[in-house]
């Protein structure tokens, strides 16, 4: 067993809004492994962002945030804003999903990257500065030297997107997590940032949360996945074991619905996310799953052991095995 | 960035003529500067009314008129004023530098105030802080300065004086009655009262702003990659947050300020502060042409150079934008 660097027990996150309380996370359970690519799949408002900025500390302060967050053996919520601050960009990064603003505009790059080194590590100016451009080397900019000096616009996207991995890796980070990093690339810059985001991975032993909701960019780097939605876990394994055979009629909508060589039609899941304010009693997932009974409508469904996944579904057991999506 | 510089300058030169040229056409057509001359001084003979044609160009034929009164006004035969016959630069350059002390320290006083209160606002936006902020801000920009400077001057010279024997600030002028020389409390004294009341009106402008442009740029991306930085609080609002929040408010600050170079008429006339604005109703009522035209080639000259400052300091704070 490897060392667990983040454990998420229980987390609930809830936010007040003009028509009530809206709980968007609801009781996640999350272990990322020392050095490990987690992917955390789900759609628009499932929570999967959320849960990662609750986990730094990033949420307005109104905002309630409950449960357990171990960073290290270290808790986070209810940590002071002081600790969090040591905590965000030396233990934990964050990376997000659009690299155009993203970056301060009136900023050199360099200074940028500098900002972070500085404010975690006491480093001379000169020595930051020379930091930087060893970052944005490993990254993968060409002539850092003079890239430094130059304004985000000067960049393109992909580019910028570099520039943000080299902010965030900056501190060499426990955890680093990437909300969508590719999610506003186009095709061919999407492959060589999740390429920089599994050379960082490997070289430096980072643990990695990527949060996306394309199963094609988690098949490709992930090594395990946590499958979300409407604020819980629904499912939890390996890449290899999910797309096997995933159990949960969610993973198998999703899954199912991805285009495939050969296949004719794509098949959607039907409905639409539930609205949060008020989610479905039960299994969330009920009024739109084709194998919904009686007792999903009543049960909040646990995360519980079955094959080799974790899966949050009580008819899990009864259900035909699904096809292969390897 | 000089080449930008220099060639605006260079521009500025024709725009100035075609803008002056309106003018002259404006008090030409508007205002009939000959028979101002005659009511003004009724007994001129018939040559001191030619002469006054000749310098001041104001022949029959508009373009040619134009031409001379602009020949006169480069190699500086300025004609005397109408009324009283006084020379023209000095009186214009004593009301410049009245309008300029009064502007500056309004502009300060205002600028800086209306910016912390903005910055004040916009920290916790819908907080009691905020709306308290706001609302001020609404009344000040409600009351017109004709009402908020007669409050004033009962409050501090007519009240002040009831009260305690004499009033705190004087209500008119630069210096008292036959005052000479250069006395800067004296100075400061009479200037507080025109200075408040511009300021209130800059407060309030100034920190909605500076509210909504903070409010924008605090729920930018930036911020949130500031934030999961770790740096402190105060270095995410000061180095993220109102760097970038201040380049409309420069800008806007600039043009403001040329601007009020001509614009502080209903304060000064009330104060009955000697400045461009007071200078500009006088001679305006009299028809004045001597010292109308000079007046108003330094108004378009200074929102012109304004102008030029407000598009080099945008450049010069955002690296986005190339003066080509």
């Amino acid at each position: 067993m490897t060392e667990k660097v983040l454990e998420i027990r229980d987390l609930h996150v809830t936010f007040d809004t003009p028509s009530g309380p809206l709980e968007a996370v609801r009781g996640i359970d999350l272990d990322v492994e020392a050095g490990e690519l987690l992917g955390v799949v789900g759609e628009s408002g499932s929570g999967k962002s959320v849960s990662f900025l609750a986990t730094m500390g990033l949420l307005p302060a109104r905002v309630r945030v409950t449960g357990s967050v171990l960073l290290a053996g270290e808790q986070l919520i209810g940590a002071s804003n002081k600790y969090m601050r040591s905590v965000r960009g030396r233990l934990l990064s964050m990376i997000f999903q659009d690299p155009l603003s993203a970056l301060n505009p009136v900023h050199r790059i360099g200074d940028q990257i500098s900002e972070m080194l500085q404010s975690h590590q006491s480093l001379s100016s000169r020595d930051a500065a020379k930091r930087a451009m060893e970052l944005l080397d490993i990254v993968g900019i060409p002539q850092p030297s003079d890239r430094a000096r130059q304004y985000p616009h000067e960049f393109s996207g992909g580019m910028r997107q570099r520039v943000i991995i080299a902010i965030a890796i900056a501190n060499n980070p426990k955890v680093l997590i990437a909300d969508e990093p590719t999610t506003a690339l186009d095709v061919t810059v999407q492959a060589q940032i999740l390429e920089v985001i599994e050379r960082v991975q490997d070289r430096f032993g980072t643990a990695v949360v990527l949060i996306t909701h394309d199963l094609g960019v988690i098949a490709r780097v992930a090594d395990r996945v946590n499958v979300m939605y409407a604020g819980r876990n629904v499912e939890q394994g390996t890449i290899d074991n999910l797309f096997d055979h995933p159990s949960h009629p969610y993973t198998r909508g999703l899954l199912a619905s991805l285009p495939r060589p050969g296949k004719q039609r794509l098949k959607p899941i039907t409905g639409f996310p539930p609205n949060m304010v008020k989610p479905p009693r039960g299994c969330a997932f009920h009024p739109r799953c084709d194998f919904a009974a009686d007792i999903c409508k009543s049960e909040m469904p646990n995360l519980v052991s079955y094959g080799n996944l974790q899966t949050a579904c009580v008819r899990a057991r009864e259900l035909p095995k699904s096809e292969r999506f390897v | 960035m000089l080449r930008y510089i220099l060639r605006r300058l260079a521009w500025s030169v024709p725009t100035l003529l075609l803008v002056t040229f309106l003018v002259y056409l404006a008090l030409r057509i508007g205002t009939d500067p000959v028979e101002s001359y005659k009511r003004v001084n009724p007994r001129a003979s018939r040559a001191k009314i030619q002469q006054y044609i000749d310098i001041n160009g104001l022949d029959p034929n508009f373009v040619q008129g134009y031409i001379k009164w602009l020949k006169n006004f480069i190699t500086g035969e300025w004609a005397p004023s109408i009324k009283g016959r006084r020379e023209v630069w000095p009186a214009l350059k004593d009301a410049m530098a009245n309008t300029l002390r009064l502007g500056t320290a309004a502009t300060v006083v205002g600028i800086f105030f209306g910016l912390i209160a903005g910055v004040l606002a916009a920290l916790r936006p819908g907080g009691r802080r905020d709306v308290f902020i706001n609302t001020s801000a609404f009344v000040g920009i409600s009351i017109p300065p004709f009402i908020s400077a007669i409050l004033l001057q009962l409050l501090f010279a007519v009240y002040w004086q009831r009260w305690f024997g004499e009033s705190l600030f004087p209500t008119s002028g630069v210096y008292p009655a036959g005052h000479t020389g250069f006395d800067l409390f004296l100075m400061l004294k009479f200037m507080a009262l025109p200075t408040i009341i511009v300021a209130i009106q800059i407060i309030a402008t100034y920190s909605r702003y500076m509210r909504s442009s903070l409010l924008d740029v605090m729920n930018s991306d930036y911020m949130r990659t500031a934030r999961s930085k770790g740096i402190s609080e105060r270095r995410i609002l000061i180095k993220h947050g109102m760097r970038n929040a201040l380049i409309p408010v420069v800008t806007i600050a600039a043009l403001d300020v040329g601007s009020i170079v001509g614009g502080l008429i209903i304060t000064e006339n009330i104060f009955a502060y000697p400045g461009m604005g007071l200078y500009f109703l006088k001679s305006f009522g009299d028809g004045d042409f001597p010292l109308l035209m000079p007046w108003m080639v330094v108004i378009v000259a200074s929102i012109l150079l304004f102008n030029l400052i407000a598009d080099i300091s945008y450049a010069w704070l955002d690296p986005r934008i190339r003066l080509e």
